[in-house]
């Protein structure tokens, strides 16, 4: 038997890490393969708390986790296709600017 | 005493942080996808654990399979290199450890001071998917609606995004 505690501990590391992507990385599609690591650790917590309280809940929250994820790099690898087309480079340091 | 449910946790876990830990360490964003992948897979093996056997099976499929496809072909379609580093990166270490660092000790004091530390038995709770339909179906309708609603937006809005300018240009002529 695991304790709750191990897995929400698992979850913060994974969030953690993401975090730190998301701030240390200066590649646009690392800083997205980094928010996608954060909503992983969140869905772990998701499932670790369903299992806990015995609530099916948790893990139907889990699916509408990744549909938004899902929508989410749909959407984002386009802005980058487009950002790389107008800038032709993916270092975030280069786009500061919303209009060319 | 070590039982084979904590062995397995430790095992899925520690492929997940050194994956987590590989996807900051790779300068190539190829690596770090791959990366992200190895830890897709085990935390499915982790929600197996949990007894959530329909979410293991969709995140291996939708997470691990769709999501992270259309990043690998979006990585090899802009031809991304190795990353470079400019004065906004330093910035960005000098702000990102710190503000990382107090984040996980407040996380972690949370963690330990705030949460029970009761068992979970294998299997105690149905994860499998005539259950989760039903839910999904029936309490969760309205929202589960709306997510198709949102998918479709994100369909339109990364086709709009995704069409070189000149094509969209063309269509409005016509």
């Amino acid at each position: 038997m695991v304790p709750l505690s191990y897995y929400l501990a698992l979850s913060g590391i994974l969030f953690a890490c993401g975090v730190a992507g998301f701030l240390i990385k200066r590649n646009i599609i690392t800083i997205f393969l980094s928010i996608e690591l954060m909503l992983n650790g969140v869905n772990l917590s998701f499932v670790a708390f369903a299992a806990h309280w015995h609530q099916l809940a948790g893990q139907i929250f889990v699916f509408f986790v990744m549909v938004v994820a899902a929508a989410e790099s749909a959407v984002g690898l386009a802005i980058i296709i487009a950002v790389h087309r107008t800038r032709e480079t993916l270092n975030v340091d280069q786009v500061n600017l919303l209009k060319l | 005493m070590i039982s084979l449910h904590l062995v397995l946790f430790l095992a899925f876990g520690a492929v997940c942080v050194a994956g987590a830990i590989n996807l900051l360490a790779q300068t190539h964003p190829i690596n770090s996808a791959l990366s992200l992948i190895a830890v897709m897979a085990a935390l499915a093996g982790e929600y197996l654990l949990l007894g959530a056997e329909f979410v293991a099976a969709v995140q291996v499929i939708i997470y691990a399979g769709a999501i992270m496809v259309l990043f690998v072909f979006t990585i090899m379609l802009l031809n991304a290199g190795v990353e470079e580093h400019t004065k906004g990166s330093r910035v960005a270490i000098m702000v990102g450890v710190p503000g990382l660092l107090i984040g996980s000790v407040l996380m972690a004091w949370v963690i330990l001071h705030r949460s029970g530390t009761e068992a979970v038995a294998m299997g105690a709770l149905p994860g499998d998917p005539r259950t989760i339909g039903q839910l999904l179906f029936h309490d969760f309708l309205l929202p589960f609606e709306l997510t198709s609603v949102l998918i479709l937006i994100a369909i339109m809005g990364a086709v709009v995004l995704a069409s070189k300018p000149e094509a969209i240009q063309k269509r409005k002529e016509h």
